[in-house]
């Protein structure tokens, strides 16, 4: 049995991360971070009724971290692989920023992954394995406009990951970030459909990604197999460079 | 578990969970666990340490100043764990 927990466990990307696992791993434990939008977490766990479960998780704040991690290891005894998916953007020029955008922003995307990757870390140490997948963006490397709280956010995290990284490599612990593209999920939900073309015209794959396919990227990565792979930042993007 | 026989205990884990390349017997009880003229261990030895001493003996290191007392050879450590026993 391994245990896995994917924060944002509402959306569509941490469903998608989710039903891959419970899919491909019939001994994988899945359980989902959320907040108050539940309802299509609660369908995936009605789905895989036994292995996979909701916990409530304010990923902002450290002590919503303790206790959630505290809850799992006391049901399954272990925490093998932490994904930390959740997050959001408040697109806006930065001239016209207000600190809330930027502040909120940050909370979302940066300050979760420091206090999940601190919350797991120690039980990771004292089973002397355990895998971190911390989802960036593509922004972190190739950011538009209107994004320097989210790039920002997102460039950190793969900075911290790549820190971690070092510090937990002799624990057995792998930590390594994904840069997603354009992904079919909700948070494309704003673009309309000449959006999405010209989108698309710039990428060389000539099409947005599925979510299974960042999906299959963090399977890959929270493998035994992986084992050798730690401090990578790698870019699911159809091409764009 | 006290004396002689927790000292060489310590000294297996710690062998154990830092992936030292010495038997448990070279390791004196006083020798420096950190920095130059010791064993030369580093802050990522000494948090791997703290969580495989909690893990072996229950001993709960609260912060970072404690640790530096505690961490100091096997010495400390057998200190530690006995005045907590």
């Amino acid at each position: 049995m391994r245990t896995i927990l994917i924060t944002g466990g509402n959306g569509g990307l941490g469903l998608g991360i989710a039903r891959y696992f419970l899919g491909h791993d019939p001994e994988a434990r899945v359980w989902l971070g959320v907040r108050a939008n539940r309802g299509q977490a609660e369908i995936l766990a009605a789905e895989y009724a036994g292995r996979c479960r909701m916990i409530d998780l304010e990923v902002t704040c450290g002590d919503a971290w303790k206790s959630a991690i505290e809850k799992i290891i006391e049901a399954d005894t272990r925490l093998d692989v932490l994904v930390n998916n959740a997050g959001m953007h408040r697109d806006c020029l930065l001239a016209a920023m207000p600190d809330d955008a930027w502040h909120s922003v940050i909370a979302a995307n940066l300050d979760s992954v420091f206090h999940g990757c601190r919350a797991a870390v120690t039980p990771m140490m004292r089973q002397r394995f355990g895998r971190i997948i911390n989802i960036a963006s593509l922004s972190a490397v190739l950011p538009p406009l209107g994004q320097t709280n989210y790039a920002a956010a997102k460039a950190g995290v793969v900075a911290l990951s790549q820190t971690l990284a070092k510090e937990v490599a002799r624990a057995g612990i792998t930590v390594n970030s994904l840069l997603p593209g354009f992904i079919e999920t909700e948070a494309l939900g704003g673009m309309d459909e000449e959006a999405r073309k010209s989108a698309q015209r710039g990428i060389p794959l000539r099409r947005f990604g599925k979510p299974e396919e960042v999906a299959a990227a963090v399977y890959f990565l929270a493998s035994i197999e992986a084992a050798y792979i730690t401090g990578a930042a790698l870019k699911i993007d159809g091409g764009i460079f | 578990m006290q004396g002689e026989e927790l000292r060489q205990k310590i000294k297996e884990v710690m062998v154990e969970e830092l992936m030292l390349d010495q038997a448990p017997s070279e390791i004196s009880d006083i020798i420096p666990i950190f920095g130059g003229g010791g064993l030369g261990l580093d802050s990522v030895d000494a948090l791997q340490l703290v969580v495989g001493l909690e893990k072996h003996f229950g001993l709960k290191i609260g912060n970072s100043d404690a640790a530096r007392g505690i961490l100091e050879s096997v010495e400390t450590i057998a200190r530690e764990i006995e005045k907590s026993a």
